[in-house]
């Protein structure tokens, strides 16, 4: 391997971290705030993938069928757990947060079916259609077993993975998709060949970790989501309802999600079931930042991104083997250079 | 429902699973191998998640290493299969150690989630290995051979997957009733509690996790000689989900569970896979998991006890006599009277800017009470935390006994002969008050995890008993020793702490705050409790608020205030100091 080559998969490795990163920081977003590890986080990007692709093959996206169905069973639980604490009358309002919401961006989709919308909106209706969808999950799964530990809600996270796998298979079918480029030039960066889409998905990293950061430090919402995943009885006590919390972080979690989904289909090839990996290389990344730090979350998933691509040269059919088995090492730094935050009440 | 009876139900349940080659169809018969060979899995599943606490998403792929393991050595080197058994246990676990060690000291979900990562990895080496067939996988394996006669059908294998299985059940519920079998139930709930029993929580959960990977490995074994073939797939995370769900609908608390859940799974998949294509014919293969995870999360929604607690509900409670009087376990020398016990030299600790202990200085004298007092947020607590370990010193040494333990674990220096209660109370709610008691004794027992599996431990077990019974006694907690501890009122449990203290035969006994909690009555019977074990010769540092209690029972008392030592000496001479009166009281104007 020459120094060429060495930068060329640099390159490359810093443009899939980028895309890791994202999804990295909806998971400590997303577990900061609900303590929910959510495992199908990868598949919500590899369902943006394929969404983004069926808008470009003129096809009513299979979001749409699965957002619907997942809408009618959310309000269905709502109006039932309304009409038993007997608040009958906040039915309205529920209606409309779980049913008409959800169903507008999906309603557009299908009266536009057809037509061959330009880019930035084909763009922007695949992540308005993916947007509801974790925030539905999480109504519909997690809301009944909020107060169950760590564990459990990993249990089922896992499960519900499974679940949206097999879900993914019924609304995409098995092909693989790989949509048209979003830029189109390169560049040279000290002598090595860098793509527009490269530049764009480090750019959209970059940009979009930074509005976390804003939202997080200049924002009430974003003090409030901050207060929950400090103390939730705290932050209750202030007035912050962990339950608002809990769906903003999965909106803007579904976001990120969405994005890096956006970013991944020109560049990879991606199937209903991709999202797995894409996700468990994402939450290596991480376990770096302990699922607790933003910025060393962002640097472990970049430096993922690099082993991963340098692995691949090394030894396509064991990259994968070899990207998780740097979790080795990396557990064992954190087991060393962590305190222990004793007693989760596991009883 | 009296022990013979439960026998006898059992030996006829047991009977009736064995005699079922004679009587059912070798469709049924097959189901059932496949549904012992799962429940070994499962039954460590038991082990690791309901019992220790630990859930791990990777025993498939412990499974996998096993079955690759024994096809390698039987189908490829032509070895015997039980040579494969033997090469099959060692290669897994030692795996399993190495895995273990690296992540066990995590907290649970880290663990939990690098065990997909790992099961993934593991999955696609299997699949790149050429040698090993890679994703075609390695066919014509021999069966297992019991002397010449080989165990090909159905029917014959079925023998040995539940034989063992039987066997494998009756180990892990010996093992939960023995020494070992309580440390790992009281790894559920945290470690600080755990290490202060001088328990070594790392090697427990290490222990655990292993035996749980020797029951896949064990699984994985029969499954390949079961099936005359192995491939990567059935060793994928999906079915690692699945065995988790087995292990968490029968119950993942009840070793009965496993077999339960293993049981219900199978036939469930087989039932949707007989259903399901004639709803959706096209879709049937993707609609299956759908279906069985949705029934999962239902499940773990609404019932995520499991089913063997919901039958056991409705079944009679079995009697269990009180454990009989037997020879009593030795017992420490305690050290000479008013001789210094421990000494604390300048001790510090600070939380980021919050100094809690600011060189901090005192002794213990054997054989006396020494009450350590203070407003709240005086650093109490904290003393007591460093003095046994919980936590470590910034600043200073603390001696005990002669040695140093100013950077000893809570582990080493439970085992050197500090017992401690804690203010925010800390037993194990589901186990019973006899089992907290017992747990206090563990240092003074030495039976293992073979011993405790196997019953070698009896004698031993039979002291102990009789000891923890004595204790419980003591603290008049003697009435039902069976009752969950979860279920005394908080004074109660404060006195159970107590008890578990002192069956370890503690010479420094440490208590944080006893009597919180306590009614008027029971304050006066546990003063006078502390004042017999003086007269033992034991010594005792307690932190109490109730003023009236101390100093009617104290030799010596130590006030601290904002992290500094105010003064000490006699209760009297205390209560006359200014200081302290201000402290307490607020400045005289």
């Amino acid at each position: 391997m020459n120094s060429q080559i060495a930068a060329i998969l640099t390159m490359d490795g810093v443009a899939t971290g980028a895309i890791y990163v994202l999804i990295a920081l909806g998971f400590v977003l997303i577990f900061a705030v609900t303590r929910i590890i959510f495992v199908p986080f990868g598949d919500i990007t590899a369902f943006t993938a394929l969404t983004l692709a069926d808008l470009e093959a003129k096809r009513l996206p299979g979001t749409a069928a699965m957002v619907t169905v997942l809408a009618l069973i959310a309000a269905a639980i709502e109006v039932v757990a309304l009409l038993r604490a007997g608040a009958g009358r906040r039915i309205p309002r529920a209606l409309l947060y779980y049913l008409v919401l959800p169903l507008v961006p999906a309603a557009i989709v299908w009266a536009t079916a057809g037509i061959l919308l330009p880019a930035p909106l084909r763009i922007v209706a695949a992540i308005l259609l993916i947007l509801p969808l974790a925030p539905l999950l999480n109504r519909i799964v997690f809301w009944p077993i909020a107060d169950a530990s760590v564990l459990l809600l990993l249990i089922v996270s896992v499960a519900l993975h499974f679940a949206l796998v097999g879900m993914g298979l019924l609304f995409f079918g098995p092909e693989g998709v790989r949509t048209e480029s979003l830029v189109d030039f390169s560049t040279d960066i000290a002598g090595t060949p860098v793509s527009g889409e490269t530049l764009l998905i480090v750019g959209s990293a970059a940009f979009f970790s930074f509005l976390l950061y804003l939202f997080f430090n200049f924002t009430l919402y974003g003090k409030a989501l901050h207060a929950t995943a400090l103390n939730r009885t705290g932050a209750r006590l202030m007035g912050i309802r962990p339950q608002q919390s809990g769906t903003i972080a999965f909106l803007l979690g579904s976001l990120l999600a969405a994005v890096s989904g956006v970013l991944i289909a020109p560049v990879n090839t991606i199937f209903y079931d991709s999202g797995f990996l894409i996700g468990l290389k994402a939450f290596v990344g991480a376990i770096i930042g302990g699922l607790v730090s933003f910025p060393v979350t962002a640097i472990g998933s970049v430096f993922i991104g690099v082993l991963e691509s340098f692995a691949a040269f090394v030894s396509s059919p064991f990259k994968e083997v070899i990207v998780f088995s740097i979790l080795i090492p990396v557990l064992l730094w954190r087991s060393y250079s962590f305190v222990q935050t004793e007693d989760e009440a596991e009883e | 429902m009296s022990r013979t009876t439960t026998r006898l139900v059992v030996l006829a349940v047991v009977l009736a699973l064995l005699a079922s080659p004679f009587y059912m169809a070798p469709f049924t018969i097959t189901l059932m191998n496949y549904i012992g060979v799962y429940s070994f899995v499962a039954l460590g599943l038991v082990l690791l998640t309901g019992v220790a606490g630990i859930v791990s998403f990777g025993q498939a792929s412990f499974m996998g290493i096993a079955a690759y393991a024994t096809a390698w050595a039987s189908a490829l080197m032509g070895y015997s299969p039980w040579l494969g058994l033997l090469l099959a246990v060692a290669v897994t676990c030692a795996v399993a150690a190495i895995v273990g060690l690296v992540t066990l000291r995590l907290q649970g979900h880290f663990l939990s989630l690098s065990t997909i990562a790992w099961g993934l990895a593991l999955y696609f080496t299997f699949g790149n290995i050429a040698s090993l067939g890679a994703y075609n996988g390695i066919g014509s394996i021999p069966p297992v051979s019991l002397g010449s006669w080989p165990l090909v059908g159905s029917g014959q294998i079925f023998y040995l997957i539940w034989g063992a299985l039987l066997l494998s059940l009756l180990a892990a519920h010996n093992l939960l009733g023995s020494r070992a079998g309580r440390a790992m139930r009281a790894l559920r709930g945290g470690n600080i509690l755990v290490e202060s029993l001088g328990i070594n929580a790392l090697q427990t959960r290490l222990a655990t996790f292993v035996i749980a990977a020797l029951l896949a490995a064990l699984s994985g074994w029969l499954y390949a000689h079961m099936s005359r073939f192995v491939s990567p797939t059935p060793f994928d995370v999906t079915m690692s989900i699945l065995f988790l769900m087995m292990a968490m609908v029968g119950g993942s608390g009840y070793l009965l569970g496993a077999m339960v859940g293993a049981a219900l799974i199978t036939l469930l998949k087989n039932w949707i896979q007989d259903i399901l294509p004639l709803i959706a014919p096209s879709t049937s293969g993707q609609l299956e998991i759908v279906v069985f995870s949705a029934l999962f999360i239902v499940f773990l929604q609404r019932a995520r006890e499991g089913i063997v607690p919901y039958i056991a509900q409705w079944l009679p409670e079995p009697r269990r006599e009180k454990p009989a009087a037997a020879e009593a376990l030795p017992r420490r020398a305690q050290p000479d009277k008013g001789c210094v016990l421990m000494t604390v030299e300048a001790a510090s600790r600070n939380f980021g800017g919050l100094v809690a202990v600011n060189a901090v200085s005192f002794e213990v004298r054997a054989n006396e009470i020494l009450a350590l007092i203070g407003p709240n947020g005086a650093g109490k607590t904290t003393m007591f935390n460093l003095i046994t370990g919980t936590l470590r010193a910034n600043a200073g040494r603390i001696i005990f006994a002669g040695k140093d333990i100013t950077r000893a674990s809570a582990c080493t220096i439970a085992r050197a002969g500090v017992a401690r209660t804690f203010q925010h109370v800390k037993l194990r709610p589901r186990m019973s008050l006899i089992d907290n008691v017992l747990l206090g004794a563990y240092c003074r027992t030495r039976a293992g995890f073979f011993a405790g599996a196997l019953r070698l431990d009896r004698t031993e077990e039979a002291h102990a008993r009789s000891e923890a019974m004595r204790q419980l006694e003591r603290v008049g907690l003697g009435e039902r020793p069976y009752e969950l501890a979860g279920n005394l009122p908080l004074g109660n449990q404060r006195l159970l702490e107590i008890a578990r203290a002192l069956a370890a035969d503690p010479v420094l006994l440490v208590l944080d705050e006893p009597a919180a909690g306590l009614r008027r009555q029971e304050k006066l019977r546990l003063a006078e409790l502390l004042r017999a074990l003086r007269a033992e010769g034991l010594s005792i540092l307690l932190v109490e608020h109730d003023m009236d209690f101390i100093m009617a029972l104290v030799d010596r008392v130590v006030v601290m205030d904002f992290g500094c030592k105010l003064c000490e000496g006699t209760p009297d001479a205390v209560r006359a100091d200014a200081r302290v009166q201000e402290a307490y009281l607020g400045g005289v104007a």
